[in-house]
């Protein structure tokens, strides 16, 4: 077979210009990552990483990823579900509201749970009569991290969902399967690896989430700063290797996450194999 | 019998429609929508007057115009880097593919905060690549330049994940109409394959700009943050909240809200308006 | 047992529910059927024939109990004396076939075959040992005893359609309810099924409904046809009657191929370009329907009927020859069938002008469908 730009010059050009492109400005930053971080030896990584502030922030952040992730995984399935399964007025809008997230600067999306949780906002106001408070303490950064990441599992879900179709899981109601059966035996074992990135996705983001958490944080050392955060005031604090140390533990998340997208996705085109 | 010619609300044959509405909503109104009435009750605090003077303030003006090139020129460059990226991870094999396949969701997977150090680290005039570039008189890090590299790399994968399954789908059958029909490899691609790619190209490249508009802890690292000149619009939000300048903040914020849940909403119709066109009608 | 539906009717509007297979136009309210009335007796099988758009899926899936019929009219629906309008899908004891099958694709030819058994509510469930016994029986009848621990995806589309049957068999419905069966699976293939269907619902003796828009389907296999357009049942007979005696146009063509003569009749004869055809019918315009076995083809004219054609296309199909004329009077070329003795004695060329005589007609008009035997035969 003879396609467009498959003549062997051609061919070595793109594939020549590909790969230095992205080898200089995205594989570079990685192995960068690693090297400041190892740069005075793997007892000063060590020692930064198990040092009491950073082994708060990890704390947190793992508190924080462990908190976000169930309660995006019960929305994602619960929208795509919905969505994919049921016809019904206001469809289109709510499969466009759950991208807000996306297109909103965590910036201001911390900004917007500040202000209303806030002591000035309306619903802050009264949490601070009762003596609660949610913003500058850990319960802000899990719902600013909530926020940002709700749309994952969900956006990985409907895709896949709406191609499937319901015809399985109207098969298995002719067959007198009960709801939450044809959910647990005919739907989950169709989605369970797209679940499952969107799950990984979820952490990625969870744990890595920058913005939003600086706004809501309030930047108490040992305990209200995640990794993230914890990095930043490393390295304003000209700490280059410190903040590097944990910066290599948050690129070993990334790096998990494209191992387990290329894993989950080489399992889906297998099982794609359809009818 | 009545005359009412509409059915009734009826039974669903899938289960879970209530419980699935129930959760849904909730969700979407207590972590979305709520919020967002934080917001309005700042901005009620504001005149109009007020709020026009916060939001034309020159260095906000500024800000604005560094954030809006950066992020549209950095959403350029996406454009033709992405597009190379996608065209060959479809079209061709060489060892190394996989790897570079999965290299191009690094950027989504990688900490905004880290990839900002990083890139500052690496640009800084003694770093990896800015010691290269110093000589030459070409300075990235703390410039105009650096806050728009920092943006390319945090929103390329739009572009190639974008590009990548719709270039999939492309039948070789158009290859091979376009080239009996005698076209040169590059009319070929300028003709027929470039205009069939257009709609997720622009669709790319638009989610790019929307994500580097609103870009932060990639940015602040490597931008300087020198006022009127390399100050990035989040960075302003970020600066009035540490003042205590909340209805500042506010204002600022309603800014670029409006602007990307309007780009947002102006791609989901473009999207729509092209998968109508290419599907015949269904979204 | 029997099924009997009452003034079943169905739109799809904006605000109609229920995610549906087929692409329907969702945003505008359209009827998909008008009130239909439908028998169907014990142990019958019944096909449903119509164009797609004719509503013949809607109401084979309204029967299910998939969609749910309008409120108004209030229509009903009854198996045997039981009233299932309102019983849901999971309680109505049917048993569907979908139209590419459905099979759970994660799972085993056994397990689906079991599925519907595993599910039952704990009192009712039969013990596995039982279930196993049950699944076994089941792909012993479809054959495919030896593909019990296969996935779907590794079967052929024929066996992948006799698991979906036995799927539907294993909770032992009372009816049996099957869209397009056939439809994805190549000529041979469909034939061996068919003839395969038709002895296992005579063996089990269960009451069955199947849709498909392929007529040479519907009159092998069915008791009764009712042929179905634009949400109406045209008619619903058994194979030979519908053949014989169509109610009407639509059902006539449907039913196979159609040969049109238009012309205006005057003092018993019809006119049409050089054409002539003496017929029994009162003055003014006129059209006739043929079928292709209906014509015969001559050397020479005789005082009935003046028809000159010429051949344009010959092929032998089968027992029969069937062969193409056009004439400048004929808005379409008509289609006539003869026999290979008659196309040997005839010596038949393409190019060759021949003249062709009605034996048979049939007119069709506001009125009910009425057959006219040929005065030239």
């Amino acid at each position: 077979m003879q396609r467009i730009g498959d003549a062997p010059a051609v061919r070595r050009l793109l594939v020549g210009a590909a790969v230095l492109l992205a080898g200089l400005f995205l594989l570079l930053p990685l192995v960068a990552i690693f090297a400041q971080a190892f740069s005075q030896g793997v007892g000063v990584f060590w020692s930064n990483i198990s040092d009491r502030y950073a082994l708060a922030a990890i704390g947190l952040t793992l508190l924080i990823a462990t908190l976000t992730i169930p309660i995006c995984l019960t929305f994602g399935v619960a929208l795509a579900w919905l969505v994919t399964r049921f016809e019904f007025p206001g469809r289109r809008l709510l499969q466009t509201l759950i991208d807000i997230p996306f297109a909103v600067s965590p910036v201001v999306a911390g900004l917007i749970y500040l202000l209303l949780y806030g002591r000035n906002g309306w619903i802050g106001g009264w949490l601070d009569a009762h003596d609660i408070q949610l913003m500058f303490a850990w319960p802000g950064i899990l719902m600013v991290t909530v926020f940002v990441t709700s749309p994952f599992v969900a956006r990985e879900l409907i895709p896949l969902m709406q191609a499937q179709g319901s015809r399985e899981e109207e098969a298995a109601v002719t067959l007198g399967a009960p709801g939450w059966t044809i959910f647990r035996r005919v739907t989950l074992p169709n989605i369970r690896w797209a679940l499952l990135y969107g799950v990984v996705l979820t952490n990625a983001r969870a744990v890595g989430e920058f913005g939003a958490v600086s706004v809501v944080s309030g930047a108490i050392r040992g305990q209200t700063m995640t990794l993230p955060l914890h990095l930043e005031q490393l390295y304003q604090d000209y700490n280059a290797v410190g903040a590097f140390a944990s910066a290599a533990l948050l690129a070993l998340i990334a790096l998990f996450t494209l191992a387990a997208k290329a894993g989950l996705e080489w399992r889906t085109a297998r099982q794609e194999v359809t009818p | 019998m009545s005359a009412l010619a509409l059915p009734l609300p009826r039974r669903r044959v899938l289960p879970g429609f209530g419980l699935s509405l129930g959760i849904s909503l909730t969700f979407v109104s207590l972590v979305l929508l709520l919020p967002m009435t934080g917001l309005v009750g700042q901005l009620k605090g504001l005149s109009l007057a007020e709020y026009w003077a916060i939001i034309s303030d020159g260095r906000v003006v500024a800000s604005y115009t560094v954030t809006i090139g950066a992020a549209a020129l950095a959403a350029l460059a996406n454009a033709a880097f992405g597009l190379l990226l996608a065209w060959v991870l479809v079209r061709y094999d060489f060892p190394g593919k996989r790897l570079l396949d999965a290299l191009m969701d690094l950027p989504f997977a990688l900490p905004t905060a880290v990839a900002g150090i990083t890139l500052a680290t690496l640009y800084a005039g003694n770093g990896w690549v800015g010691g290269l570039l110093e000589p030459l008189g070409l300075k990235v890090a703390y410039t105009w330049v650096g806050i728009a590299l920092a943006m390319a790399f945090t929103s390329i994968p739009f572009v190639v994940r974008t590009v990548q399954p719709v270039l999939e789908d492309l039948p070789p059958e158009v290859d091979e109409a376009a080239m009996t029909l005698g076209a040169s490899d590059a009319t070929g691609f300028r003709r027929v394959i470039l205009p069939y790619l257009w709609p997720a190209l622009v669709t790319g490249t638009g989610l790019a700009f929307v994500r580097s508009l609103g870009e932060f802890g990639a940015i602040i690292f490597i931008a300087g943050n020198a006022p009127f000149e390399t100050e990035i619009t989040a960075l302003m939000i970020f600066v009035k909240l540490q003042e205590y300048d909340y209805a500042g903040a506010s204002a600022i914020a309603s800014v670029v809200l409006a602007v990307s849940l309007a780009l947002l909403l102006a791609i989901n119709v473009w999207q729509g308006h092209f998968i109508k066109r290419l599907h015949g009608g269904r979204g | 047992m029997s099924i009997r539906l009452t003034d079943i009717a169905k739109h799809y509007g904006h605000t109609s529910g229920g995610h549906t297979g087929k692409g329907r136009p969702g945003h505008t309210a359209n009827r998909a059927l008008e009130p239909v009335n439908l028998e169907v007796a014990d142990g019958e099988l019944v096909g449903l024939l119509g164009p797609s758009g004719s509503g013949k899926t809607t109401l084979l899936r309204i029967i299910a109990g998939l969609e749910s019929p309008d409120r108004d009219p209030a229509g009903r629906i009854l198996f045997g004396d039981r009233d299932v309008t309102d019983v849901h899908v999971r309680d109505r004891r049917i048993g569907f076939v979908f139209q590419h099958y459905a099979l759970f694709r994660h799972m085993t030819v056994f397990d689906n075959v079991a599925f519907g058994l595993t599910v039952l509510p704990r009192r009712e469930r039969p013990s596995s040992g039982e279930i196993r016994a049950r699944v076994h029986r089941l792909l012993e009848m479809v054959q495919l005893e030896r593909f019990a621990g296969r996935y779907p995806a590794q079967l052929s589309g024929g066996q992948q359609q006799r698991v979906s049957l036995a799927r539907a068999l294993a909770l032992r419905p009372d009816v049996l309810l099957l869209d397009e069966p056939f439809g994805a699976l190549d000529a041979k293939v469909r034939q061996e099924l068919r003839r395969w269907l038709r002895q296992l619902h005579d063996e089990l003796g269960f009451t069955s409904l199947f849709v498909t828009h392929d007529q040479e389907e519907a009159l092998e296999l069915s008791d009764r046809v009712a042929v179905m357009s634009h949400g109406r049942i045209e008619q619903i007979d058994t194979p030979d009657a519908l053949y014989r005696t169509p109610a009407n146009r639509f059902v006539f063509e449907f039913l196979g191929d159609v040969n049109h003569l238009e012309g205006e009749v005057q003092d018993g004869v019809l006119t049409c370009g050089d054409a002539r055809l003496a017929v029994d019918l009162p003055d003014g315009h006129q059209e006739l329907l043929l079928r292709p076995h209906e014509v015969r083809l001559t050397q020479a004219p005789t005082p009935e009927a003046q028809l000159p054609v010429t051949v344009t296309a010959i092929s032998p199909v089968g027992a029969e020859v069937r062969i193409e004329v056009a004439a400048d009077w004929l808005a379409a070329p008509w289609l006539a069938t003869v026999r290979h003795a008659d196309y040997e004695r005839l010596a038949l060329t393409r190019g060759q002008r021949l003249y062709v005589i009605p034996r048979h007609w049939h007119r069709f008009s506001d009125t009910p469908g009425r057959e006219f035997r040929a005065i030239a035969a």
